[in-house]
């Protein structure tokens, strides 16, 4: 399966909503997109990774640089999952401490810190 | 001998090929269920940085993907034909390639290290190898 994106806007938060697999193939789509989106001033990123099936470390690189970007902003990116095997990948990459992680969009729209 | 072989060329789109392959693969050779989803991220966590350091260094040959079923246990061999200096992993000094390289490298060997228990990662002047080795329960076919 390729990746799919789609955004949306919920008050001043940019949703992103992600799905499929990201791995070295489909990585640098979603690389762009994030770099477009803070380029266009959208600095308070919320990824939404529950239709995400695969998530591999060149993946994590892309959010880690996403995150780079909006905090050179003071903006954030927060990431919604609730999938155990994507969670596992962060934790085991100590990245949990790095990304706020929400179990809804709801909750991760609603957080400021 | 392999009991499954592949060779692709070093391009990103083909990863996922050899991440589909290993995990059938692995699945038939009697791996747990609930670890076939660790087998198909390391290899393809091995494959990605195998791809990477062919297309840096510009090497054509392909990438060597080698699934070996043995007795109660089932390994991953990913192979790349980058010649390294002999170093002692840990070893600080190989930063003059592009940092960003060395970063997703490093990455990618650490999910790969905290996935998997029993890793070997060696390499030498003919290129690198990771071998992965996870074990296999018998197939619990009933012969009666």
């Amino acid at each position: 399966m390729d990746l799919s994106l789609s955004t949306r806007t919920v008050g001043d938060r940019t949703v992103v909503e992600v799905g499929g697999e990201i791995d070295v193939y489909t990585a640098p789509k979603l690389r762009e997109q994030l770099v477009e989106l803070v380029n266009d001033g959208n600095f308070h990123l919320v990824v939404d990774m529950e239709g995400v099936d695969f998530l591999d470390s060149t993946g994590l690189g892309v959010l880690v640089g996403g995150l780079k970007r909006v905090r050179a902003h003071e903006g954030s990116l927060r990431l919604v999952c609730n999938q155990e095997r994507i969670l596992k990948i962060f934790r085991i990459t100590g990245l949990t401490k790095v990304f706020p992680i929400h179990t809804s969009v709801e909750e991760a729209v609603a957080a400021t810190d | 001998m392999a009991t499954v072989e592949l060779r692709f060329s070093a391009l990103p789109e083909h990863v996922r090929t050899a991440r589909l392959v290993a995990a059938a693969v692995a699945r038939r050779a009697g791996v747990d269920e609930a670890v076939l989803d660790e087998v198909r991220l390391a290899v393809g966590e091995a494959c990605s940085r195998a791809v990477g350091l062919h297309r840096s260094h510009e090497i054509t040959a392909p990438v060597k993907v080698a699934l070996i079923e043995e007795e109660k246990q089932f390994s991953i061999e990913v192979g790349d034909e980058v010649p390294h200096a002999p170093h002692t992993p840990g070893e600080s000094g190989a930063a003059e390639d592009g940092d960003g390289d060395v970063e997703e490298d490093e990455m990618g060997l650490a999910v790969i290290s905290g996935l998997v228990d029993d890793v070997e990662v060696t390499s030498g002047r003919d290129g690198g190898l990771i071998r992965m080795t996870w074990p296999t329960a018998p197939p619990a076919v009933a012969l009666a």
